[in-house]
């Protein structure tokens, strides 16, 4: 069994113990197994790095069997420079929120903890596979966890949330199915993709099939306009879904753009690339605006996501080293820093029940070790130098001057968006006096939330001063990609 | 002709047929009210005509016997095997449900099962018009007696009267429109039939007619709109236990007619009826989507899903002929008997839930019956879970699968419209997992409204735990059941 093999695997064989043989009375012996479990996922993966040879744009670590004969799928695993980060990320993130559910989550702990193991496993598929029908069964299977984790632990209006999670994201994707469907029969019956890559395809033809990765791409990401799923469902589902769904789930439509959609249709992508920045500009500039007004706090993280997920999308369509490598760091930085946003609203969410910003005001004075960590977090969302948030938006902006002056200013002015609402609403949250009488019973966290802030801050200060590890893995194989998408598959 | 008479070749219909009479037979002297013998000796029967099915599907023999008239083929093989598993499947899941409705009174219940059985047999390994024809009139005279088997129950005997008069008059359109095949080419036997239009030279007219005929009892058969108002009916109106049995195995039948009338029998005449199906499967999917978003009744949603599902099925056909490519056709009509068979395999598992919750005095039949089953019993609940996900085909469930393989000879038959149906099934597909999900929704996020504690003997516990992770392993390993699918429908064409 290879490495990433176990990296899906294991934690999705915990999830499915937790499932079949925990119970509510041995509560506390389930959250051991799964914290056990997500670090022993986090651990097998670390060798993914170690073990990769970072001046090869070649798939690495590959895994390749015959998986259905009659369909000709394989069970194709492989990583390379764009992919690798992405997998030890997931499984970091997987032992946060199973730290942050410690206290928090009392009833039916094991399917809450067996449903984001599964979803860990499923989605570090998501970015190993090889093969578009695995992919897409990797794709598809993380919407059963998530829609339970919405559905069971969500907040008043979850089950609106579940199904508009649910259904959103499925359109999107039943119309990539057909364009995978449509690409097997066109290769002669497979479903590898790196042949597809090679696969030459008419203009109207990649044109087509470019939409329909794109419906379920931008989608996923989201892409305004179609990013309307994201504040309602973020508002609902829980903590522990809120993060995973901000720093996993939204890479895995931004990693099919890399995967699928500019290599597979190059001259499609650059046919519509005026398109795509567009969009990522207004996701940007207007959906930064809406994030201001915003009076819920997880709105407004969710309204920051979109817009820092459009640096990702601006980054890949802007078709450079720079643009595109700083499109993947972001992807991992907002991994970080927008789970440590949402955790952060948990904290309070669990002492308040609210997630007002009005409800709120001086929290500083109660929970002062908090309100560190937290403005370290905002500072990081609004991309203070020296945080992992500003690494991937610098060097998107640095692209975007190279590519067109106009499009650099549009983007660099959204940093002062990003810097508006993330500080006004630390401003509200955190500083003067204390606002209410609930705010004055706060208790500051305990070792655990200590403990689960501290991962994240440290992650957030190692990719902010240090980025090398991050962005070298990458460079050969970004490199190969912009080569391979700048040649036209015109037949 | 004596010699022609190779006995040899409908043995599983023959020990079918002495043991259903020995189980009428001995249930008579049968006293204690649970029927404990006549439950295991069908059992047994059953489980011995699978094994003895499968060995025989696994030689791959192709024999025709009776002159012609009955046919053993791995597909027919294949498909008795699964409707032989499926049967005793529901009745194993449907006995106590059926102990406490005083439905075994009498022996009946499992006779009749037995006979319907017969009757699918008949019906897959009939190579002759009238041979289907009998087989058919066996499987429904038995369903409509199973249907009315609760005699005090107004709408038990409502939904078999419907069930009757409708079923009468689709057999009457079936047998209307093998007369005008008959007259047309002047036999009633497969084989000779395709000859005979294959050669041409035959009165295209009254052959066209006659095939719109057919059409239109096959569609009521399967259940296709806008042949399909009996289903609903039937599902909400029968006894659980006999909706299972007239919703599960049948379909398997169902599909093998279809198989042999149309595509042994008038393959060249796929032009006309592949038309006549693409409509079908429009309106089925369309119809049976929507209409089930508006069920409280859980019977009744599933009935309008079979409806929906019967669709997919349906395009399976239409993606089989367009092409003319013998490649594509062969993968299409295996993509359609994956679809029958996981479809059934799904069916069970989801009745098998139903009956399950339903105890004596209590019908589980809407669908917020199954609130809060999460907290009353994960694993029943999950098995409900994979059942909804994999009709809504979200993989990893072998739903999934189903639905991939025909969309897969839907676009490589590369014919006009093709890409416009295979984003259309896929539209509906998405409509549907609406309601599949809402099925999932209350039994996961409401809170319980029954309390009761749930019944279930270890054995029924065990049969629906295999069924419901078969539903997940063949989702994971989908890949035997495929090629078992695909090797059976290359030896019809070779």
């Amino acid at each position: 069994m290879g490495l990433l093999s176990l990296a899906i695997w294991v934690p999705i064989c915990f999830g499915v113990v937790l499932l079949a043989l925990g119970r509510d009375d041995q509560a506390g012996v389930v959250r051991w197994v799964a914290l056990v479990g997500a670090v022993v996922s986090l651990l097998v993966t670390i060798p993914l790095y170690t073990g990769f040879v970072v001046d090869s744009a070649a798939m690495q670590f590959v895994e390749k069997a015959l998986w259905i004969e009659r369909f000709n799928i394989h069970y194709h695993l492989g990583i390379d420079g764009i992919s690798l980060w992405l997998i030890p990320l997931t499984a970091f993130i997987t032992v946060v929120v199973v730290i942050s559910a410690w206290e928090v989550i009392t009833e039916r702990v094991n399917q809450y903890m067996g449903a984001f193991l599964i979803l860990s496993g499923l989605m570090i598929g998501v970015f190993s596979a090889l093969d578009g029908m695995l992919f897409y069964v990797f794709f598809e299977a993380t919407l059963i966890p998530m829609y339970l984790i919405i559905g069971i632990w969500g907040g008043p209006n979850k089950i609106y949330a579940a199904f508009k999670f649910f259904l959103y994201t499925l359109m999107g994707s039943l119309l990539m199915l057909v364009a995978l469907v449509y690409l097997y029969n066109a290769a002669g019956g497979s479903f590898d993709i790196l042949a597809w890559h090679k696969l030459p395809l008419g203009a109207s033809v990649q044109t087509l099939l470019f939409f329909a990765f794109f419906a379920a791409f931008a989608v996923k990401v989201p892409m305004w306009p179609v990013h309307t799923w994201l504040p309602d469902v973020h508002v609902e589902a829980p903590t522990g879904g809120s993060a995973v769904l901000a720093a996993i789930m939204l890479k895995l439509g931004a990693y099919g753009f890399l995967r699928f959609s500019m290599p597979i249709a190059p001259d499609a992508s650059h046919e519509w690339a005026t398109f795509v920045i567009v969009l990522s500009l207004i996701a940007v500039l207007y959906v930064g605006l809406v994030a201001m007004v915003q009076k819920d706090m997880k709105k407004l993280v969710a309204y920051s996501s979109v817009a820092h997920m459009g640096f990702v999308t601006l980054g890949f369509f802007l078709f450079n080293n720079l643009g595109v490598s700083g499109a993947i760091v972001q992807m991992i930085a907002h991994g970080f820093v927008s789970a440590a946003m949402f955790l952060c609203i948990g904290v309070l969410y669990d002492r308040m029940h609210s997630r007002q910003i009005a409800d709120y005001g001086g929290v500083v004075n109660t929970m002062p070790k908090f309100a560190a960590f937290a403005l370290l977090f905002v500072m990081a969302n609004c991309g203070l130098p020296g945080t992992a948030g500003f690494v991937g938006e610098w060097m998107v902006i640095l692209a975007a001057v190279k590519v067109n002056f106009w499009i650099g200013l549009l983007s660099a002015s959204a940093l002062i968006f990003g810097a508006a609402y993330s500080l006004w609403m630390y401003k509200r949250v955190y500083l003067g006096s204390v606002g209410n009488d609930h705010v004055k019973e706060l208790v500051d966290i305990n070792g655990r939330e200590f403990f689960m802030l501290s991962l994240l801050a440290i992650a957030v200060l190692v990719m902010g001063v240090y980025p090398k590890p991050f962005t070298d893995v990458m460079d050969a194989s970004v490199t190969q990609l912009l080569q391979h998408v700048a040649v036209s598959k015109l037949p | 002709m004596i010699d022609n008479i190779s006995w040899v070749v409908a043995y599983p219909e023959i020990l079918l047929l002495i043991m259903a009479c020995v189980i009428a037979l001995v249930d008579l002297g049968v006293k204690s009210p649970s029927r404990t013998t006549t439950h295991v000796l069908t059992l047994l029967t059953l489980g011995a005509l699978a094994v003895l099915l499968a060995m025989y599907a696994r030689t791959g023999q192709v024999v025709t016997g009776f002159g012609g008239m009955v046919v053993t083929d791995p597909m027919g093989n294949w498909l008795k095997c699964f409707a032989t598993i499926a049967m005793m499947v529901t009745l194993v899941y449907g006995r106590a449900y059926a102990a406490s409705r005083d439905m075994m009174r009498g022996g009946e219940l499992f006779s009749l099962s037995l006979f319907a059985l017969l009757g699918i047999y008949v019906m897959i390994s009939g190579h002759n018009f009238l041979v289907i024809y009998l087989g058919l009139e066996m499987l429904t005279l038995s369903c409509y007696a199973l249907v009315a088997l609760r005699r005090d129950d107004g709408r038990a005997t409502e939904a078999a009267m419907k069930y009757f008069v409708l079923g009468a008059l689709a057999s009457g359109f079936l047998l209307y429109g093998m007369s005008m095949l008959y007259g047309a080419t002047g036999s009633l036997d497969i084989a000779k039939v395709m000859q005979v239009i294959s050669a041409g030279g035959h009165n295209k007219q009254v052959l066209i007619l006659g095939v719109v005929f057919i059409v239109a009892g096959l569609a009521f058969k399967l259940g296709a709109v806008p042949f399909h108002m009996w289903i609903p009916d039937i599902y909400q109106g029968a006894p659980t236990v006999v909706t299972l049995i007239v919703g599960g195995a049948p379909k398997l039948a169902a599909f093998a007619i279809v198989m042999r009338l149309l595509v042994e029998g008038l393959l060249p005449l796929a032009a006309d009826w592949q038309q006549m199906m693409a409509v079908l499967a429009v309106c089925s999917l369309a119809v049976g989507n929507l209409a089930a978003i508006a069920q409280t009744n859980l019977k009744r949603m599933l009935a309008f899903s079979t409806i929906s599902q019967v669709g997919f099925l349906v395009l399976a056909f239409v993606a089989g002929t367009s092409g003319g490519d013998a490649s594509n056709a062969t993968n299409s009509y295996s993509a359609g008997m994956f679809y029958a068979v996981t479809y059934v395999l799904t069916t069970l598992c989801t009745f098998g839930v139903i009956l399950v919750l339903s105890r004596e005095g209590f019908e589980s039949e809407d669908i917020q019956d199954l609130a809060g089953l999460n907290q009353r019993s994960p694993a029943l609940a999950g098995i409900m879970a994979i059942c909804m996900f994999s009709l809504a085909g979200i993989p990893p469930m072998v739903g999934f699968y189903a639905k991939l393989a025909v969309l897969q000879g839907l676009l490589a038959s590369g014919a006009a419209g093709m890409i416009q149906l295979a984003v259309f099934a896929v539209v509906m597909s998405l409509i549907g997992a609406f309601y599949y999900l809402r099925v999932v929704k209350v039994m996961y996020f409401d809170a319980p409204v029954q309390i009761a504690p749930i019944e279930a003997t270890t054995g029924v516990t065990a049969v629906l735990s295999i069924n419901g992770l078969m539903i997940l392993a063949l989702g994971l390993m989908p890949g035997g059941l495929m090629t078992l699918c695909s090797d059976s429908i290359a030896a019809l064409f070779r």
